[in-house]
């Protein structure tokens, strides 16, 4: 029960075909959200919350539980989304706020998850209110004895929440099987980390409620994959909580309205283009020969046709009737 | 049928459904060993057993977020918040949360749950134990917001209220839970939620009331009965959704109508009511509609004359309903 700091050895249980899966999941993550950029500032998309910089974190979150599992991702997951199945087309339909869009049915702002059958909770705007919904999704499988791990995800702007601490109070009280993910990006919108809490490391939090806390370098895949089993082997085998955090960089704005040359300086920024978890994952599946050179250039040029593709269709397709705002709000 | 206390009509709801489904949870402060604060929960730990009768860590918003979590994930909970005036830290996750849950995910996702709080002044609790907050929670589509006033009813409603697919704020007048005593049907009877309740049929007046202030409304009708007011008395029972129909049919009955209740008086339930009335009743109405409401200061004073002086009472209600029929 303390606090370690780790970064595994970038290697794992994935083999050849699933590694490729997981790098493909993560130049998905990347181009919908290059396009979902240039739609907004085309004027076709009133609003982009970015994901790049963290995508291997998220593919390897998301990779490392299982189907039935639970997911309660933040607004800026669709990597984690992409891995669960999600595909480019239901991006772009949630993006432009279309009738078949199934996180929400186009009432949700683009970010806003929810599908439940895949085991992903629908998200709101407030922050860090999902954690504690997580706790009680844990609270509810163990009491039918199921195996079950919940597992939220929160921006490190978030762990100043009341709602963070209350859940990892619970959880780690009850010993439930929920990973708290915190997507540490240096940045709440404008405030870097060091105006958002006093310790080098969100995951030194976890001390203070008896849980296991984890740091890890979230531009590599593999160490974040291989956290999240370990972290989800413990859920489950009855030992608790865990909190995990992914240190990594916003590469860009926090969204579309945003504008970070106001707060930080490109030097800051261009430093950790270099560590780009997209390139840093390229290099891998190049050096352990998962893939060739032509390989890639094949897989980026398929991406791109079927981003091109859901954008055409997402554009296409119809918005909601008027008339259906008026459904749902209470059972039928 | 025996005749109970209020609060007992709470604990039978409570026992007879975590018997009926074991679904049904209670998280809340001090809910489990001690049997709550009120002793709502007596003798429920015992019978359950600790996994479904859960003492919660002290925070509102845990509370509530935990619930909606277990609601998502095929349980019911009933949240107990140990008074409404605490209520406060969980209000987003009520709001912005259990309310919005199934209309964000477009019927993907729903939270079948309860939240229950003590509510109401008169009992010496000042100002942070005595608040009326049922407006706050009126004014969001998706919750639901149910008062009961009488014993059967405590029972009835809160039996619906766990069954119901959507979450309902339940608030218990604390100030009733033992002063107001009646029969409670033996059996599994439920009371639907939605529907208000003719307490007393009248001519000449209509009160509109709910919690304990139906309760005071019924015996102030009884004093006006013997100075030849003949007033029906209508307790609302559900404020979300507000029985509209059963208050516009009531208006064109007596032609009068003053509200009652104990939270502050600007955008009270009673403005809704007036409302109501305005829009659909304007020509059936032979006088002013009539508000009698707790004042607007910020809470109830502790000290007895000002405590009081805030809370409308039988003959407050009684006297407020000569001067209306006396226009």
């Amino acid at each position: 029960m303390a606090k370690t700091k780790v970064s595994p050895k970038a290697t794992s249980s994935l083999g050849p075909a699933e590694v490729r899966k997981m790098y493909r999941n993560m130049l998905l993550a990347r181009t919908v959200d290059e396009r979902m950029w240039v739609l907004n500032r085309a004027g076709k998309a009133p609003f982009v919350i970015p994901c790049r910089g963290q995508e291997a974190a998220q593919v390897g979150w998301a990779a490392g539980l299982r189907p039935t599992d639970f997911f309660l991702p933040y607004y800026r997951d669709i990597g984690v989304m992409l891995t669960l199945g999600y595909t480019a087309r239901q991006a772009f339909l949630s993006l432009i706020g279309k009738a078949e869009d199934v996180t929400s049915g186009g009432r949700q702002m683009p970010g806003h998850y929810g599908w439940r059958e895949r085991h992903v909770i629908t998200g709101s705007s407030p922050v860090t209110t999902q954690v504690l919904h997580a706790v009680g999704i844990a609270y509810a499988s163990r009491m039918r004895g199921e195996d079950a791990v919940a597992a939220a995800a929160l921006g490190e702007g978030s762990t100043s929440q009341g709602d963070f601490h209350e859940a990892l109070n619970w959880a780690s009280i009850y010993k439930l099987p929920v990973l708290f993910v915190v997507e540490n990006n240096g940045y709440a919108i404008s405030s870097p980390q060091a105006k958002e809490m006093a310790v080098q490391d969100a995951a030194e939090r976890a001390l203070g409620y008896g849980m296991a806390g984890v740091t890890v370098d979230g531009t590599d895949f593999f160490a974040c994959y291989e956290a999240t089993v370990q972290a989800a082997e413990r859920a489950r085998r009855g030992d608790g909580p865990t909190l995990l955090e992914f240190k990594m960089y916003r590469l860009l704005p926090h969204s579309s309205d945003d504008d970070d040359r106001t707060y930080r300086s490109r030097d800051e920024v261009d430093a950790w283009k270099e560590r780009d978890p997209i390139l840093r994952m390229q290099q891998h599946v190049l050096e352990a020969g998962v893939m060739t050179a032509e390989d890639d250039g094949a897989l980026r040029a398929e991406v791109q046709a079927e981003v091109d593709e859901a954008i055409a269709y997402a554009e296409a397709a119809p918005y909601p009737p008027v008339e259906d705002m008026f459904t749902h709000v209470y059972a039928d | 049928m025996a005749v109970k206390n209020l609060i007992d009509g709470i604990r039978e709801a409570m026992s007879e459904e975590m018997a009926r489904d074991e679904r049904v949870v209670l998280l809340g402060e001090d809910v489990g060993k001690r049997g709550g604060v009120f002793r709502a929960s007596e003798g429920l730990v015992d019978a359950y057993g600790e996994q479904r009768v859960i003492d919660a860590p002290l925070g509102e918003s845990g509370i509530v977020g935990v619930a909606i979590g277990m609601a998502l994930n095929g349980l019911v909970p009933i949240a107990e918040i140990q008074f409404a005036d605490f209520i406060h830290p969980a209000f987003n996750q009520i709001v912005s949360e259990a309310a919005k849950i199934r209309y964000r995910s477009d019927n993907d996702f729903h939270v079948p749950m309860v939240i229950r709080a003590p509510f109401g002044g008169g009992v010496h609790g000042g100002l942070y134990h005595s608040q009326s907050v049922e407006a706050f929670f009126m004014h969001v589509p998706g919750l639901k917001v149910v008062i009961p006033s009488t014993p059967a009813d405590a029972k009835g409603l809160l039996k619906s209220a766990i069954r119901d697919e959507d979450p309902v704020v339940f608030f218990e007048h604390k100030r009733s839970y033992r002063l107001v005593r009646g029969e409670i049907p033996d059996g599994d009877v439920t009371v639907p939620i939605g529907k208000a309740r003719l307490v007393r049929e009248g001519k000449d007046l209509s009160i509109f009331a709910y919690g304990l202030m139906a309760f005071y409304a019924e015996q102030a009708a009884q004093t006006l009965a013997q100075e030849g007011i003949s007033a029906e008395v209508i307790d609302l029972r559900t404020l979300l959704p507000l029985d509209r129909e059963a208050i516009l049919q009531s208006v064109a009955r007596t032609h009068r109508a003053l509200i009652v209740h104990e939270a502050n008086h600007t955008m009270g339930a009673g403005a809704e009511v007036a409302a109501t009335i305005a829009e659909g009743a304007l020509y059936e109405l032979d006088a002013p509609i009539r508000r009698l409401t707790g004042p607007d200061i910020p809470a109830m004073p502790f000290n007895t004359p000002q405590e009081e002086h805030f809370m409308p009472n039988p003959e407050k209600i009684a006297q407020a309903a000569r001067e209306l029929c006396a226009l």
